[in-house]
Parts: structure tokens; sequence; C-alpha cells
């Protein structure tokens, strides 16, 4: 009877002071939640998001319909048709990714020869019908054509020597 | 003379008003003070979005809550359907009616007090006045026609029998002390800082705080709601602005329950400096954001526990603590 007396004192003096430090001190930290649509977290650079058409410093699109990166695509989500540009040149007529299927394995950015095709860093791109998934050629070809990164090539080379690494 | 009785009735009228808006609001920034509160506890924000750092909040849950579709499942009986939620949100308003506010001012040239009624057994009217909430939990339980609130409901009934013994004898060393039942009275007698009655009875104040949060139904005594084990326990099936009331309801008897124990342990309004309603308003948040830390730090006490604890260590305790007192007041 003592016994249990002393043992309910202790938790009352001891124990339960002791979690209400615990939840106090939790309250005086940094929330984990990030307050999101307002405040975006950068992604990391090898994050892969959203595809996107490069273009040559001149303007022309690197993409020459090989469909190198169809075949090596597992989700089977890219379908084109090649065409001939103004100079004779290959290009695509129609290239759709199928955001569905897609499964983000950057495969298809592996396998471009022209380093044409590129994951990018977008994520939000929800929608409510499932026909606006499927991006054309035009809404995934970046408008101007960009410097070259020399990050990309590295992170090219890096993927396509040793595979999938964390380190750059 | 008939206009002394209307200046009576005026200023008790203002008062009502006045003391039921505070409330109110109160109750309102009660749920805004629990969501931030608990939820800087586990590490996440809380409500942001409505207003700077979310302070409309409660009102855009009022607007929502006012405006959505009324669901009344198809077996309940009707009128004690309708009838539960006011039931349980009536006499938690009602314990304001006695608590003191301030010492009595001059406003406008008027002698007011700031207390909507000053009885002589004020205690006893809070004792009776809590004890009927729980018809409406019981009534709401009953009425839904569903388990879970069945379930909720007989467990608010049995756990309101287990601790009402132990909320009531936990006054009594109180009174006992201060010799009278008016809370007005009471508060006159903690003055200075050192005369608080938590000093004098602090065994008493524990029993108070612990048999008032079962009283309540809050965490870690929320057996009725439990809602990780009956849904939603006894407000399962109501919606709209029913459920609402319950939820106020709940809050008008916590801040009761804060201002009921601030009066008679932490020397109500009285303080240094500011003015008495600020100091009884720090008072009631300090309690206030005691309770939240409380639910935040604390997992629920299985049913069994509740009861055993209620009967086997609440109410002795209490039992000795009245005995103790009343010897020594006694001597």
């Amino acid at each position: 009877m003592m016994k249990e007396v002393a043992k309910a004192l202790g938790y009352v003096v001891f124990k339960m002071p002791m979690g209400f430090l615990v939840t106090i001190k939790h309250f005086f930290r940094k929330p984990v939640t990030l307050d999101y649509p307002r405040y975006k977290e950068p992604m990391a650079p090898r994050y892969r998001g959203k595809h996107y058409l490069e273009r040559y410093e001149d303007g022309s699109e690197r993409c020459v319909c090989c469909g190198l990166c169809a075949a090596a695509c597992p989700a089977d989500a890219i379908y084109m048709e090649p065409e001939e540009g103004e100079n004779g040149e290959r290009r695509a007529k129609v290239y759709e990714i199928n955001l569905l299927r897609c499964i983000f394995c950057g495969f298809c950015e592996e396998a471009c020869p022209e380093e044409a095709i590129f994951l990018g860093q977008e994520y939000e791109f929800s929608d409510y019908d499932r026909g606006s998934f499927i991006v054309d050629k035009e809404s995934i070809l970046v408008p101007h054509p960009r410097k070259d990164n020399p990050f990309k090539r590295i992170y090219r080379q890096v993927r396509r020597v040793y595979g999938v690494t964390d380190k750059v | 003379m008939i206009s002394g009785m209307l200046e009576i009735v005026l200023i008790s009228a203002i008062k009502v008003v006045v003391v039921i808006i505070v409330v109110l609001t109160g109750c309102a920034y009660a749920t805004y003070l629990e969501r931030k509160v608990v939820g800087h506890m586990q590490h996440r924000i809380g409500p942001l979005y409505a207003g700077p750092h979310g302070l409309l909040q409660p009102i855009a849950d009022a607007v929502k809550l006012i405006f959505k579709e009324e669901i009344v499942p198809d077996n309940v009986e009707r009128v004690t359907y309708a009838l539960a939620p006011i039931i349980s949100f009536v006499p938690s308003l009602l314990i304001f009616a006695v608590i003191p506010f301030g010492a009595d001012t001059v406003l406008f040239g008027h002698e007011v007090t700031m207390v909507i009624s000053d009885m002589n057994v004020a205690i006893l009217f809070i004792l009776a006045i809590t004890s009927l909430g729980v018809y409406g939990i019981v009534l709401a339980g009953w009425s839904s026609g569903s388990k879970y609130s069945l379930m909720g409901g007989l467990r608010a009934s049995a756990q309101m029998i287990s601790y009402e013994v132990g909320y009531g004898l936990s006054i009594v060393g109180v009174i006992l002390i201060a010799n009278t039942l008016s809370l007005r009275e009471l508060v006159e007698q903690q003055a200075s800082f050192g005369d608080w009655f938590i000093w004098r009875q602090p065994l008493g104040f524990l029993l108070f705080l612990t048999c008032a949060i079962a009283e309540t139904n809050r965490l870690p005594f929320d057996m009725p709601e439990a809602e990780s084990e009956l849904v939603g326990g006894y407000h399962t099936e109501y919606s709209s602005m029913r459920f609402a009331m319950f939820f106020i309801g709940e809050y008008a008897a916590i801040l009761g329950v804060a201002a009921v124990a601030t009066s008679l342990f932490l020397g109500g309004w009285q303080g240094p400096y500011l003015p008495a309603v600020v100091w009884f308003c720090i008072k009631v948040f300090l309690f206030m954001f005691f309770y939240i830390w409380l639910r935040a730090t604390f997992p629920r006490f299985r049913y069994d526990q509740l009861m055993a604890f209620g009967w086997k260590v609440l109410f002795p305790l209490a039992l000795l603590n009245t005995i103790v007192t009343a010897a020594l007041v006694m001597l």
C-alpha cells in the first residue's frame, strides 16, 4: 500500500512535470510544416519533374525525333511523329508525353543523343481532366534558347557513366 | 423609484449582453488558441490563412458551420435530438452569471458591480449548473439512434457520476477556510498574492483541476468524445450549427471552469497595477493554456482506468483534504 502511494506520488511530482517539460520544449521549436503555397522549398538539383525540350543557341530545336527516348521509356509514355523542317532537317511534328503514364525515371533524358529532353524542376502540374496531362511539343519546348548550363552536362555525364547516384 | 429600478434593469441587461458576447468570442478564440498551441507542440503551424496568422479562422469556421447542410438521420428522436445541443450549451453559459470579473466600479456616473448576479450561494449554483450539462450529452447520445453516440452518452453519465463527488468535495476545503459561498467574498479574501487559496489548499487545487478536466470532457478524460474509439461520441450524428453548439458549449464550459478556478484559488481579479478585468483575463488565459498544454501532453485514459481513478484516488483524496482542512479550521 505505502509502496503504491509512494510510486503514485513519484509520478505526480516527477514524471508528470517531465512530460509537461517535453511538450513545452517542443512548443518553442521551429515547426517542421512548411507554409507551402506561399513558401516553396527549392528542389534538389537532380529532381526529376516535368519534362522540357531544349533548343540550340540559334533557336532551332535540338530534338530530331529519333525515337530513342520513346524506345527507352519503360512506361511507354512518349509518342512522336517526324517531319522535315524548313532547311531539310528532321524534327518532330508531334511530340507528346503522357504525364499520367510517365514514372519520371529519367531514362528518356539518358537515352537522348541530342541532349534535347530533360526532366525539370516543376512538380505542380495537377489538373482537373485527364486530357490535359498529355502534353504536346509546344508546351514543353523552352521558348528561348538558353545558355548552356555546365552543370547540366556534368549531371548528364554522371548519370550516363554511373547510373543514378546521389553525389554530383 | 421607478427610474432606479429601470437603471438596475438596464445595467444588468447591458452586463448580460457584454458577458455573452465576450464569452462567445472567447470560445471562438479558444479554438484558435488550441489549434495553434497544439500545432506548435506537434511541430505544425496551425491555422495560417484566414487573416494575419490565421486570426480570422474562428470567424471563417463559424460562417462555414452556419451555412452547412443540416443532416438529421432517419431514426433519431426528433424533439430530444433538437433539444440536446441547447441543453448542453446553456448551462455552460450560465456559469458566467455568477463569476465576478472585477471589483465594484463607477462607470458613467453609475455604480456597477462587475458580476451579473452576486449570489450568496454562487458555488452551489455553479456545482448544480455544471452538472446539468451532462444531460445534453446523454440525451444527444440516446436520441441519435447510433451505437457510437449511445456509447458516448453512457460514458459521459458514468464519468460524471464518478467525478462529480470529487469535484464538489475539492471545493469544500476552500469554503471551509473562507467561510462563505459567495464568489465575490471569496475573491475579496484573496487580496494579496500570499492570500491566494492555492497556497492554503494545494491538494484541493490539484483535485479541482483534475476533476474539472473530467467535468468538461477534455483530454485526457474525453471519454464521451474519444474520436479514435467512438468516431465522434455523442455528436457523431450532429452536423451544422447543432454540432457547433456542442462545441461552443464545451469551450464555454472550459472557460467557465477556468473562471471558477481563478476565482476560487488564484485570487480572481486581484492583482497589482493592471485593471481588475485584465488580471482576470490573464489568469483565465493561463488556465486555458494549461488545459491545452495538458491535452498535448497526455494520452487518453482507458475507460476502466478513469472510473478507478475517480473512485479510488480522487474521491478518497478529496475526502481526506476536506477532513484535514476541517480539523485545521476547528483548531
